[in-house]
């Protein structure tokens, strides 16, 4: 029955806007974690989304989504001098994350209420299959 | 009158086959509204539930040996797809539009538990008639 396979469809979307919900709480609450070195410093990671084709039983199946990995991003570090900061390397400098706040916000902002549509999508498909089930009752 | 079991339902037991599949398309699109790339996709119901009727439209098993059971098909899976023309085409290729999917997924969902309605009046009927009180 069709109707059971909303529910995998409904929950990988739920799962995926969960995760970017996860790199998005990563990415805020490391804006400030600063370090001495270019390579040391955390940078904002993004999870990359895709079509789930591997679960198609034919060909008009309609399919979930996936997360194909996560990547940092490779925008430029901030580097700022401060040189009475414990962590500043010899020439006084320290490197911030490239965190971009707004962005990270909007990206939240977004993801909440994709993963809100995918709840409303399984509570209605809940609700069909509740009545298709007491038919004649 | 001669009472045949299997026409009792009408056109409700397709109907509700046919938004079954299309709950799921939908579905299928709210979960990929993130997904660059993804194309929004979605059935003609209407010309489905005509070739649902008409027996043109069916889903075969395949026969490999000669020992498989013939089948009758299922209606409306094999339904074709077409592609959503986009309000607002977006940069990553994505052509969901969420409102307009949800919309839909709704208005579908409401359809079916009116065919179900349907259906589960005729069952009370037949009910009655079995039992003659």
């Amino acid at each position: 029955m069709s109707l059971f396979r909303i529910f995998d469809i409904a929950g990988s979307g739920m799962s995926a806007q969960s995760l970017r919900l996860n790199t998005t709480a990563s990415n805020l609450s490391n804006a400030q974690s600063v370090s001495s070195s270019v390579n040391e410093t955390y940078r904002a990671r993004h999870p990359i989304f895709s079509t789930n084709f591997s679960d198609i039983l034919d060909e008009h199946a309609s399919v979930g989504v996936k997360v194909d990995g996560i990547v940092e991003s490779q925008a430029p570090l901030r580097k700022e001098y401060e040189p009475n900061h414990p962590k500043a390397d010899a020439d006084g400098y320290i490197y911030y994350p490239n965190v971009n706040p707004v962005e990270e916000m909007a990206n939240m902002i977004s993801a909440s209420r994709s993963f809100q549509s995918n709840v409303e999508i399984l509570n209605t498909s809940k609700q069909m299959l509740m009545r298709t089930l007491s038919l004649g009752e | 009158m001669r009472f045949d079991l299997d026409k009792v339902f009408g056109i409700h037991e397709q109907g509700v086959r046919i938004r079954e599949r299309r709950a799921e398309l939908l579905a299928g699109n709210l979960a990929n509204a993130d997904t660059p790339n993804y194309k929004a996709r979605d059935i003609d119901f209407k010309q489905v539930l005509q070739q649902a009727e008409a027996g043109t439209n069916t889903t075969q098993m395949k026969i490999t040996n000669a020992k498989h059971l013939q089948t009758d098909g299922f209606a409306g899976m094999s339904a074709e797809l077409l592609y959503r023309n986009p309000f607002q085409p977006s940069v990553d290729g994505n052509t969901v539009d969420s409102q307009q999917e949800k919309a839909q997924f709704i208005q579908n969902a409401m359809q079916y538990q009116a065919s179900l309605s349907f259906l589960s009046g005729k069952i009370k009927s037949l009910k009655s008639a079995l039992k003659g009180e």
